[in-house]
């Protein structure tokens, strides 16, 4: 499989990036080289094999369903970019 | 004799170059030869963890000079680009604390050894960026478990060390401080070579003895690949070992901590102190670490050790074929078997990964928008911001991966791409169930397919051509297990060469036995100063 311009700038459009037009060639041609490298995964023969799921065997922990660290919101809009008055500020969403 | 703080050990330079340091013997059972030889003649830098170890416990020289030892050395060292924070005022107060511990008899395991940290283990109070725009001038207000364990052993924090971009890259040279200079040169050539990557300012301090041992992540390689160049041990454990909380997530099901350090035996001692359970890392196991010290040095009388002809690959170097033959035999003479194994999944295992990688670190970096933290850039809507701040954020490497995850994760192409991807995984590592169920205690590979290469040799063009470089290791990630990298020789240019031996899953103890055998053999391997 290979991807061409306009899938390259979709994908880029899915994954929140901006490319910007005159890198979409080449990334085109490192994406197509990339796939073109993991095609061989084609030829494994993959029946009846379970897809991996953990890599070392172990049952999920559980712990009590309790608040363990209090909102402290000083420090968790330490380092925000754009913030008021203990607030995330975004670009308005909706109308 | 103790040095004044005047002259932190900084007059005299280290002359060793091939061979081990003369003022750095390998064994702590010389400690009384170099302790009474005085450390004038000495750098206290070029010490091992266990020389240093069993000198501040005696009094022989205080922490607060070791640590001076260390700032003075990074700062002349600068040229190489390994640390991209150096922490000085922290280090000497943690060094005050470690005397003042040491002065009353209440020395904890690490007490006042100075220790370098990768910028991918999130430090409280001190910028953590993982080498990327996108992080910019981000602060943790907490510290990574790993580092936690460090420093409540009551080890030094020298400063932050550069690596690839989110840990992604086999030679650091895509990290946003520029690239990290190895403290090797081939010989008779002045030519910047790369570290390897992507922990590869942690490879280089540690090899230069800008660190007595430093912390890695090895996502793919990232330990092993850099150590193996740069002529230390690097080992990483088995997946669920360390703590991964607190470490900047690139695969989380690949990512695991461990250490550099330039003697297995520091390796150890280091794993000691970072291993250990987590309950705010859900795959972190809860068995108790044992003493990985007490392995070091243990026979390996009648130990099975594989060697997978799968890793004859096309192209390899006649000095690498060599050296892992020479490696065999020194196991052998040591009194293991070495016996011939297959791992037939082996040349899948480079095409999964850069499936499953680049999946999982599309959808951990999905966190960057802008919004909490780091870099932002103003946008007309939500949308366009987060794609400016992601567009100007993201190295080229990066966004490579993030989009190719994006694309095997996307409608359509999971289950060609991603699940069977994982289904190969599966093959792999039951592979290498099948050599251990028939009695294999571990599995002898080189850990590079070549010596490190020159800046910029290999960073242009063709991705997969870097790629490549991590045949040897990324299997062991994809498979969960342990795997150790010692330094074994030098190739025809005179540089650095190293051996990787995998183990069973919790294992490690093998590891550093087998390890240490091939540490004794080969000898250490210092670079000549030039910086």
């Amino acid at each position: 499989m290979s991807v061409d311009a306009n899938t390259v700038r979709k994908i880029a459009r899915l994954a929140r990036i901006a490319v910007p037009e005159e890198d979409v060639t080449h990334l085109q041609a490192e994406l197509n080289a990339i796939l073109a490298f993991v095609e061989q995964l084609a030829e494994a023969d993959v029946a009846d094999v379970e897809p991996m799921t953990s890599v070392i065997p172990m049952t999920m922990k559980e712990r009590p369903d309790i608040v363990t660290e209090r909102g402290d919101a000083n420090a968790i809009l330490k380092n925000a970019p754009v913030s008021d008055d203990h607030f995330f500020l975004v670009p308005k969403v909706v109308e | 004799m103790p040095i004044t703080g005047s002259c932190p050990a900084g007059k005299t330079s280290c002359k060793a170059t091939k061979h081990q340091c003369a003022c750095a013997p390998d064994q702590e059972t010389d400690a009384n030869n170099w302790a009474h030889a005085g450390y004038q003649m000495t750098e206290l830098t070029a010490l091992s963890i266990a020389q240093a170890r069993a000198a501040l416990a005696k009094r022989d020289f205080t922490a607060a000079e070791l640590t001076d030892a260390h700032l003075a050395a990074m700062a002349r060292a600068r040229t190489l680009n390994a640390y991209v924070a150096e922490t000085p005022e922290r280090a000497r107060a943690m060094a005050k604390v470690a005397d003042a511990r040491l002065a009353k008899g209440e020395a904890r395991p690490l007490e006042g050894i100075p220790i370098a940290v990768k910028d991918l283990f999130c430090t409280a109070g001190v910028v953590t960026t993982a080498c990327s725009r996108i992080l910019d001038r981000f602060v943790p207000t907490y510290e990574s478990k790993v580092t936690a364990n460090l420093w409540g052993d009551g080890a030094v924090m020298l400063g932050k060390t550069n690596n690839d971009e989110f840990a992604m890259g086999s030679s650091n040279e895509t990290s946003c401080y520029g690239p990290v200079i190895s403290p090797w040169r081939r010989r008779d050539a002045n030519a910047d070579l790369v570290p390897g990557g992507s922990s590869g300012g942690s490879a280089a301090a540690v090899a230069a003895c800008l660190a007595a041992g430093a912390t890695g992540t090895d996502t793919g390689g990232s330990i092993r690949q850099p150590a193996a160049f740069t002529g230390i041990v690097g080992i990483k454990p088995t997946y669920g070992r360390c703590s991964r909380w607190g470490i900047v997530a690139f695969a989380s099901s690949l990512d695991q901590a461990g250490p550099f350090a330039r003697t297995v035996r520091d390796a150890a001692i280091l794993l000691t102190s970072m291993a250990g359970s987590d309950s705010r890392d859900a795959t972190c196991v809860e068995q108790p670490v044992p003493d990985y010290e007490n392995a070091v040095g243990r026979s390996v009388e009648g130990m099975r050790v594989g060697i997978p002809k799968e890793y004859r690959v096309e192209g390899m170097s006649a000095e690498i074929e060599a050296l892992w033959e020479t490696g065999a035999q020194w196991l052998r003479q040591a009194g293991a078997e070495v016996i011939d194994v297959s791992l037939p999944h082996t040349k899948y295992a480079l095409a999964a990964y850069y499936i499953v990688a680049p999946a999982e670190a599309s959808s951990n970096l999905a966190r960057y928008d802008g919004v909490r933290y780091g870099l932002r850039l103003p946008g007309r809507d939500i949308i366009d911001m987060y794609e400016k701040t992601r567009g100007e954020g993201f190295g080229k490497e990066v966004r490579r991966r993030i989009m190719i995850g994006t694309y095997v994760l996307s409608a359509g192409y999971y289950d060609a791409y991603y699940l069977r991807a994982q289904k190969v995984r599966t093959l792999i590592k039951r592979d290498f169930e099948n050599c251990f169920e028939a009695g294999v205690d571990a599995i002898l590979t080189p850990a590079t397919p070549s010596a490190a290469f020159g800046i910029g040799e290999k960073s242009s063009g063709d991705p997969v051509e870097m790629y490549l470089k991590d045949v040897f290791t990324v299997t062991v990630n994809m498979a969960g297990l342990p795997a150790i990298s010692v330094p074994a020789g030098l190739d025809g240019q005179g540089l650095p060469l190293g051996l990787q031996l995998i183990g069973r899953p919790f294992d490690e103890e093998t590891l550093f036995s087998l390890g240490h055998v091939v540490e004794q053999a080969a000898g250490r391997f210092t670079p000549a100063r030039w910086w």
